[in-house]
């Protein structure tokens, strides 16, 4: 037991039972938790207090920005570095701008997305200490897992254990940190 | 407890108006897990080394001789002459284009409508956009002649200080290929990335560990992640839906801004749009069909997900019919010559008018054949369906180009095009490339979204007895 504790992990087997106990352990007062699943589970940001994900922003901030380098790039290359005379329209007009601009936005909106996503979940990162416990390994199959910080002002070692046994939790154990 | 189960019996729908559940014989999340990945897991059967041999053989011996030998020598290999200067190389472009469109169509726009069912087939559609659109990248950039000068088409700065002429479709198209490209890329390895946390999670040996660690990015499925993941989706999901209406609307417009009869129509956005979605509805069910049988997923892709794509084919395919009907009749109600001469010999020149019955036979009678539920759900009917459909729109495409340029306003400017061998192993080396990137994608790759499926099954909703909810939530 040299190692440090990263946290206590809790197993539950449907998500209406995590949802129940995540309620529990809001109530309780923690901050630095999490609920582990499958798949995403309905309500769970509600339960858990998520605010709205910033990944919608940063789509639309790069998508943004690609729309409007695409129209300076457009007035930039056709109308002043090197003046095109096509067809004898105007050197410059907004509708010719258009549909490149548009493609270029929906290019940046889309790299933003994942930009954004991966930005904010800290990706990519290769090892993470739950990834060391075996049981944790069937989050991805059908358990549902919470994991309570050992860094959660709250957090103790007897008392936080008590809490998830309450809420239902079944094969409590210890996370240990081996970095 | 019998008591109000009896009452919530008495309320629920008769049999024939309750959904088709997605999933069929329904076992539980750990069986659909098991079910859904053993394919990538298990040992390689022998019919993916029968396909895959032939199909790697077009794509690394027939595919790069064609294309070296053309790049090398120059377009005159092609059949490609004056006047017909767009031959093969536009219309497998433009066909390859339309066999992506489903694809996004099935997993962007569907995902948007909330049709659970989509979750068992996005996957595999996405991988068909994918590499569809990789084989309708090159057929332009090789088709410009000298393929070293495509960096043109970019706005690089160069030392002749020239930048690409932005008013042209053509350009267009450009950027429209390769947003299209990138984005469903994109699209695809996001979905993928709780699904290698799946496969990293199941992995037996050092290696698979390390390959699906590396590629799951550190997933651990958290509700942070999935919260910031599911924003992403959503957001990708409209970008895409975007992308099909626009990609094939912009090779559309390459053909309705040139003045050449039969091409110079307002309809063409839409036109290939439709025609593009109705292609790849088609080749949906080719991949469909051998694969849920083979793979053992009958009881995922069930028959009821098979009668929706054969029900999307058929409205595409409407749309289309509807679009021949006004396309005749635009050109007879004009008035000009020149269309009317053009749509004639679509149907009765001596020349492709086999090509032009073709069309029609099947884009418009075979595909009525979907209106009936026995056609829908007889399998061998439905994949021969899906390979005419495929043979039809190529058909079609093939008049619109060169039955439109073959000849031109001046009789002493006609001229005709048959492809050489050179056309025909290049279109034979990106269906062989297309075929052997897909095998490795079924091999090694979570074909089937395993978190999605586990998502909208009973057992995944809170507010379901499956999904572990209990009285005191207020809900039974």
């Amino acid at each position: 037991m040299s190692d440090k504790i990263y946290g206590l992990m809790a197993e539950f087997n449907t998500p209406g039972d995590v949802l129940r106990a995540a309620k529990k352990v809001r109530a309780a007062g923690y901050h630095r938790w999490d609920v582990f699943s499958p798949f995403p589970i309905h309500g769970i940001d509600k339960v858990m207090g998520l605010k709205n994900s910033l990944v919608g922003w940063v789509s639309l901030a790069m998508g943004g920005g690609a729309f409007v380098s695409g129209f300076v790039l457009l007035w930039f290359s056709n109308a002043f570095d090197y003046p095109l005379i096509v067809g004898g329209k105007p050197m410059f007009s907004v509708p010719m701008t258009f549909v490149p601009s548009y493609i270029l936005m929906v290019m940046g909106g889309a790299i933003g997305a994942l930009v954004g996503m991966l930005a904010l979940n800290q990706f990519p990162r290769l090892h993470h200490p739950l990834l060391n416990k075996a049981r944790f390994e069937l989050v991805s199959r059908d358990k549902f897992v919470i994991v309570i910080g050992s860094t959660d002002p709250g957090f103790s070692l007897t008392e936080t254990r008590k809490l998830l046994e309450s809420a239902g939790g079944q094969n409590v154990d210890i996370v240990e940190d081996k970095d | 407890m019998s008591d109000s189960l009896n009452q919530l019996k008495a309320l629920a729908a008769p049999a024939e108006l309750r959904r088709a559940p997605v999933v069929e014989n329904n076992q539980g999340l750990g069986w659909l897990t098991d079910k859904l990945s053993a394919f990538a897991e298990g040992k390689t059967p022998l019919w993916w080394w029968i396909l895959f041999i032939p199909a790697a053989f077009a794509a690394t011996v027939i595919f790069p001789t064609c294309l070296f030998y053309q790049v090398f020598t120059g377009v005159g290999v092609w059949g490609n002459n004056h006047p017909v200067m767009w031959g093969l190389d536009i219309v497998n472009f433009i066909w390859w284009v339309g066999v992506a469109h489903a694809g996004t169509l099935i997993s962007a726009l569907l995902f948007l409508t909330r049709q659970h069912w989509r979750t068992t087939i996005g996957r595999m559609a996405e991988a068909m956009t994918v590499f569809s659109v990789m084989m309708a990248g090159l057929y332009p950039a090789i088709h410009v002649g000298r393929a070293w000068f495509d960096w043109f088409m970019f706005p690089v700065p160069n030392s002749n200080g020239l930048w690409p002429q932005f008013r042209s479709p053509l350009m267009w198209d450009v950027f429209a290929v390769n947003t299209y490209l990138t984005v469903s890329t994109l699209f695809f390895f996001m979905g993928m990335i709780p699904d290698f946390a799946v496969l990293r999670d199941r992995s037996t040996t050092r290696v698979r560990k390390g390959i699906f660690t590396f590629l799951a990015m550190g997933w651990t499925g958290s509700a942070r992640q999935w919260h910031h993941y599911e924003k992403a989706y959503l957001v990708l999901c409209g970008l895409c839906t975007l992308l099909v209406f626009t990609v094939s609307s912009i090779v559309g417009l390459d053909f309705c801004t040139a003045q050449i009869a039969g091409w110079h129509a307002t309809i063409f956005p839409l036109y290939f749009v439709i025609g593009a979605v109705f292609c790849g509805f088609g080749m949906v069910l080719v991949i469909l069909i051998p694969l849920r049988k083979w793979c053992g997923l009958e009881q995922i892709i069930t028959m009821s997900h098979i009668d929706k794509v054969a029900k999307l084919a058929l409205v595409s395919g409407l749309i289309i019919d509807y679009i021949y009907l006004m396309e005749f009749f635009i050109a007879w109600y004009s008035g000009d010559q020149y269309e009317r001469w053009v749509f004639g010999h679509r149907l009765f020149g001596h020349t492709y008018m086999v090509l032009g019955w073709m069309l029609i036979g099947i884009n418009v009678g075979v595909t009525q054949l979907l209106w009936f539920k026995k056609v829908r759900s007889n399998l061998l009917w439905l994949f021969i369906i899906g390979v005419l459909i495929n043979i039809g729109m190529w058909c079609e495409r093939f008049v619109i180009v060169v039955g439109s340029l073959y000849q031109e306003f001046l009789p002493s400017n006609w001229g005709k095009y048959m492809p050489t061998m050179w056309d025909i192993g290049l279109y034979i080396g990106t269906l062989g490339a297309f075929f052997m990137l897909y095998l490795l994608f079924v091999k090694f790759l979570p074909m089937i979204a395993i978190s999605e499926v586990k998502g909208v099954m009973p057992e995944a909703d809170p507010h379901h007895r499956l999904g572990g909810a209990q009285k005191e939530d207020g809900h039974e």
